[in-house]
């Protein structure tokens, strides 16, 4: 068995000595892993970091083995992403939201989504934006989709504001009135395109956390990682940590 | 099956030897073979060796690093300046450290870094006690000396949202081209960090 792929390092856990048992998120082969001869060493472990793009080819005797991958690089941008907590956070948290597929399913988009916010995670506004777009995406991947295009209520298009939380759908202004204070804000970013306000991120964030936790974490029995909350606080320029079990 | 060719209290030695890092079953072998011929001069101090570092070596209450007393020689040596803290993963990074005799501090070994690949969450880690110890009046500087990966990093500003109360300065060791490194094999990652934390010459 033999494929070539470029995907995403997503983590890389130490095995024996100098091996690493990598995993990659790939376009066509999902979310992969593989055994590095010498990942461990000096010269591989730059390559081998989150975030990094690298092309790998996988050998393995029988499809079900773990088999060894051969990697080489393509985009090495995982050191200057060390300085920014934002970055380290989302690097971390976008990691952890791809461990939520399940092992060598194709995911294309999510793939093609987790380049685009890899190379915009520098800008944090825009990396805020494309984050909770990917959180809904992962959403929709998982099968626990928001319907987040028209009212629940009248079937509108327009004027679309909050989101029910029993139905995950979206619901307008008008028909949102008498129960505005149990609903989640939609933010206007994801029905327009408007520069997003820290209470618009805040809003987004707390309409995703909620359904991932709610329908993919909590049924899990995990919750998220620290790096959700860190990369949200240092994006809108809090200090708040969590101190949740990872 | 494989015919023994020794008894099993010497086939448990050359297992346990093989289980050490850098040692294979062969070489197991060959340091077994070798402890058995120097059994007076080498096996048995060595056996010795082993039964006071396991009645004695501890992990010291203050820092995490690990000593036959408690606390640590480098907590309890008055000539070193309480006012700096060295922050780091394990006790193997402490003696790197201690062996570059570049600092006179005193540390915290934090016992990893946070993975969630590993599973290894803030509550595995000394990282309380490193904040109680921040708040030490007679603290100034804390030093994260944390390895230069993404698990090492995001450990590292996790560390400083938490201490941004304790009023001490938070310090990180800088990335960029290691001695002898040329830069047509560093990555652009490396090259990107090393220009930003460029310096006048």
């Amino acid at each position: 068995m033999e494929w070539t792929d470029d995907g995403i390092v997503l983590g890389t856990r130490r095995h024996g000595e100098s091996s690493a048992i990598v995993e990659v998120m790939t376009r066509a082969h999902g979310r992969h892993l593989g055994l590095v001869r010498g990942g461990s060493g000096s010269r591989l472990r730059p390559m081998l970091q989150p975030g990094n793009t690298v092309r790998v080819v996988w050998r393995a005797r029988l499809d079900e083995h773990l088999g060894n991958y051969a990697v080489e690089p393509l985009r090495l941008h995982g050191a200057s992403q060390l300085a920014a907590s934002h970055v380290v956070y989302g690097v971390t948290h976008l990691a952890a939201l791809c461990r939520l597929l399940p092992e060598r399913d194709p995911h294309p988009e999510v793939h093609d989504h987790l380049t685009s916010i890899l190379d915009q995670l520098d800008e944090p506004r825009i990396a805020a934006v494309e984050m909770v777009r990917f959180e809904l995406q992962m959403l929709a991947e998982l099968g626990f989709g928001l319907d987040l295009g028209s009212c629940a209520a009248t079937g509108s298009e327009d004027d679309l504001g909050y989101v029910s939380p029993k139905s995950g759908r979206a619901v307008s202004r008008v028909a949102a009135a008498p129960w505005q204070d149990r609903l989640f804000r939609l933010p206007a970013f994801l029905s327009a395109a408007v520069a997003p306000s820290s209470e618009d991120i805040a809003d987004g964030f707390a309409l995703t956390g909620y359904f991932l936790a709610r329908h993919v974490l909590e049924p899990r029995g995990i919750a998220f990682a620290d790096a959700r909350e860190g990369f949200v606080a240092a994006i809108l320029g809090r200090r708040s940590v969590a101190r949740s079990a990872q | 099956m494989p015919k023994a060719t020794a008894g099993p209290e010497i086939e448990r030695l050359i297992q346990l030897l093989a289980r050490l890092p850098g040692l294979g079953p062969r070489s197991a072998r060959r340091a077994a073979l070798h402890l058995i011929k120097k059994r007076e001069p080498l096996m048995a101090p060595l056996a010795a060796a082993l039964q006071t570092a396991i009645d004695k070596i501890e992990v010291c209450r203050t820092c995490g690093n690990i000593d036959s007393q408690n606390p640590c020689t480098v907590c309890t040596d008055p000539r070193r300046d309480p006012s700096v803290i060295v922050v780091v993963a394990d006790v193997a990074d402490l003696w790197a450290l201690e062996r570059a005799e570049v600092l006179n501090a005193r540390y915290h070994v934090l016992g990893g870094t946070l993975s969630p690949l590993d599973g290894i969450g803030p509550q595995d880690l000394t990282i309380d006690a490193l904040v109680s110890r921040a708040h030490d009046p007679a603290v100034k500087e804390i030093i994260v000396a944390l390895n230069a990966t993404v698990d090492g990093q995001t450990t590292a500003h996790y560390i400083t949202d938490l201490l941004h109360d304790a009023g001490v300065a938070v310090t990180r060791l800088a990335h960029g081209v290691p001695v002898g490194g040329e830069l047509d094999y560093l990555d652009e990652g490396t090259l990107s960090a090393a220009i930003r934390s460029r310096t006048p010459l």
